[in-house]
């Protein structure tokens, strides 16, 4: 699990206290005449964490902070030149704080992990 | 679709489409599309099992079974958000669209004011990811990697969005208007999801649409609730969800998601050289004709010598679909289709062709329409850099036996 990335409490009752659960269950009609409509979305989709290796943690944390890495495992597979030009513009456009050290570690590790196929 | 990685997953799948398990890990879909083949099959608030693209911000995508009728279902509608965190908990009674800039009077609408102050209107329209498809272009590029189910077709309805600039007093010197939703990136530097249309566009027409219901409901959350930008013909990229503020400007607003994001090639074709960069580029607009074929699903079985209905839809960008035509025999000859219901210009049109394997083996369905324009669909893909206005002839391959 990245250190970036924001956790959240998984759906679900087993957390919370038996008579918790009944208050909940309790006030659920009258939550839903309100005008109030609250969600809760699913965690990160664990099958898209990043694959250990070097520079893996630096990557994690970069990229985590505003996306989830499915946006990385799902590109089209390419050398560091692509992988470059994508960090380049997560620091020049979206702002990342990512320092030239580990821009360069990140792009490593990208360009190695999702490089060309053989 | 790359027909050789298509062909040697056929050779092992039975059915078309499903859902397995692996392990304990989530559902994935089992697909013979190279595109979405194992991509996790998920269940958001609101929504039925859906294609997980990103989970944050939250980005999924219809199965295609669903297109197997002109209505796509609220809970099977796609979902694409820019940035995160997306809004996840909304009071309809404090909810205002604001309607600021250079009017004579700024508005600050409640829910019950959209509803009492202007007449409702409504009209079906497709609402397509400008995107879609981007999965499939070859060579490849970078974004979100879509199959073919970021978009949907409802019945949409709520105020015109020029009864409500009419209320608020357009001022003269006036050019666009943007268009700002509840979400907020969580990460200053990261440029808010807004969008713009010229004014002439959105005063000339009537179906522009401040919608605050889609098939009849309230809009999901994940869709836009309580309200969202509706544009029919255009791509969703300007249908703004959780919509907060109109505001009228006197420039062109040329921030991030305009430019340079969301722009296509200023050609003709809207298309380059595959592998080139455009010389000039505009903000993308209408959308292409497409079809597609929904049954039999890609990698189905069917039986030769029988009739084999095959069914599907066509759309474009409101001239309204003319024909539709199918090709069992690599585009030699066509036939054309029975067209659906008509549900008016901008929606999805079904079609029918009862159609009947010759011989056992395998079989290459093509369709492709027309719109009232003329306009229809090439047989090779066109090409830009960021993935847009895919509209090549689609195929699908049966096993007869």
């Amino acid at each position: 699990m990245s250190r970036g990335r924001v956790r959240r409490r998984p759906l679900g009752t087993s957390a919370l206290p038996r008579a918790a659960v009944l208050v909940l269950v309790l006030a659920l009609p009258l939550a839903a005449a309100g005008a109030e409509r609250t969600i809760t979305l699913p965690p990160d989709d664990p099958s898209a964490r990043l694959p250990d290796g070097p520079g893996a943690p630096e990557t994690r944390n970069a990229c985590s902070l505003c996306h989830s890495t499915d946006y990385i495992v799902m590109q089209p597979r390419g050398g560091a030149v692509q992988w470059q030009a994508v960090v380049t513009k997560m620091i020049k456009v979206f702002g990342a704080p990512i320092t030239d050290e580990d821009a360069k570690t990140i792009v490593e590790y990208l360009a190695t992990r999702y490089g060309p196929a053989p | 679709m790359n027909h050789l990685a298509r062909r040697t997953f056929l050779a092992g799948l039975g059915a078309g489409l499903a859902a397995v398990s692996v392990g304990r890990g989530p559902r994935r879909l089992e697909a013979a599309d190279p595109i979405l083949a194992g991509r996790p099959l998920v269940r958001y608030p609101e929504k039925a099992d859906l294609i997980l693209l990103t989970s944050r911000p939250p980005q999924l995508e219809t199965p295609m079974r669903y297109f197997a009728q002109a209505i796509t279902p609220n809970d099977a509608f796609f979902v694409r958000y820019h940035v995160f965190p997306v809004p996840t908990s909304i009071d309809v009674d404090t909810w205002r669209l604001r309607v600021t800039g250079r009017v004579d009077r700024p508005l600050e609408l409640s829910m019950d004011d959209l509803r009492t102050k202007f007449s409702k209107a409504g009209l079906t329209a497709v609402c397509q990811c400008s995107g879609n498809s981007r999965g499939r272009f070859s060579p490849r590029v970078l974004g979100g990697q879509w199959g073919d189910g970021a978009m949907g077709n409802a019945a949409w309805a709520g105020a015109r969005l020029r009864d409500i600039l009419a209320a608020a007093g357009v001022r003269q010197g006036a050019l666009q208007v943007t268009f700002d939703g509840l979400d907020k990136p969580g990460y200053p530097s990261v440029p808010d999801f807004v969008k713009s249309l010229d004014l002439t566009r959105v005063l000339e027409d009537p179906d522009v649409l401040v919608a605050y219901e889609m098939n009849g409901q309230p809009l999901p959350v994940l869709n836009g609730f309580p309200a969202r930008l509706v544009v029919p013909g255009w791509y969703a990229t300007y249908w703004v969800k959780n919509l907060a503020e109109v505001s009228v400007i006197d420039h062109v607003f040329e921030e991030f998601w305009m430019k340079p994001g969301y722009r296509i090639p200023d050609t003709a074709c809207g298309c380059v050289p595959p592998g080139t960069t455009p010389a000039r580029t505009v903000p993308i607009h209408r959308m292409t004709v497409r079809s597609f074929i929904v049954t039999p699903a890609d990698g189905a079985r069917v039986t030769a010598g029988r009739p084999t209905p095959v069914t599907g839809i066509a759309f474009d960008a409101g001239a309204g679909i003319g024909t539709v035509e199918l090709s069992d025999n690599g585009g030699a000859t066509w036939r054309r289709a029975d067209l659906g219901p008509d549900l008016g210009r901008y929606s999805f049109r079904e079609w029918n062709v009862a159609w009947t394997p010759a011989r056992p083996g395998l079989h290459r369905l093509m369709v492709r329409a027309v719109n009232r324009f003329g306009e229809s669909q090439g047989l090779e893909p066109l090409w830009n850099p960021a993935g847009y206005l895919r509209n090549v002839v689609e195929e699908v391959e049966v096993q007869a036996s």
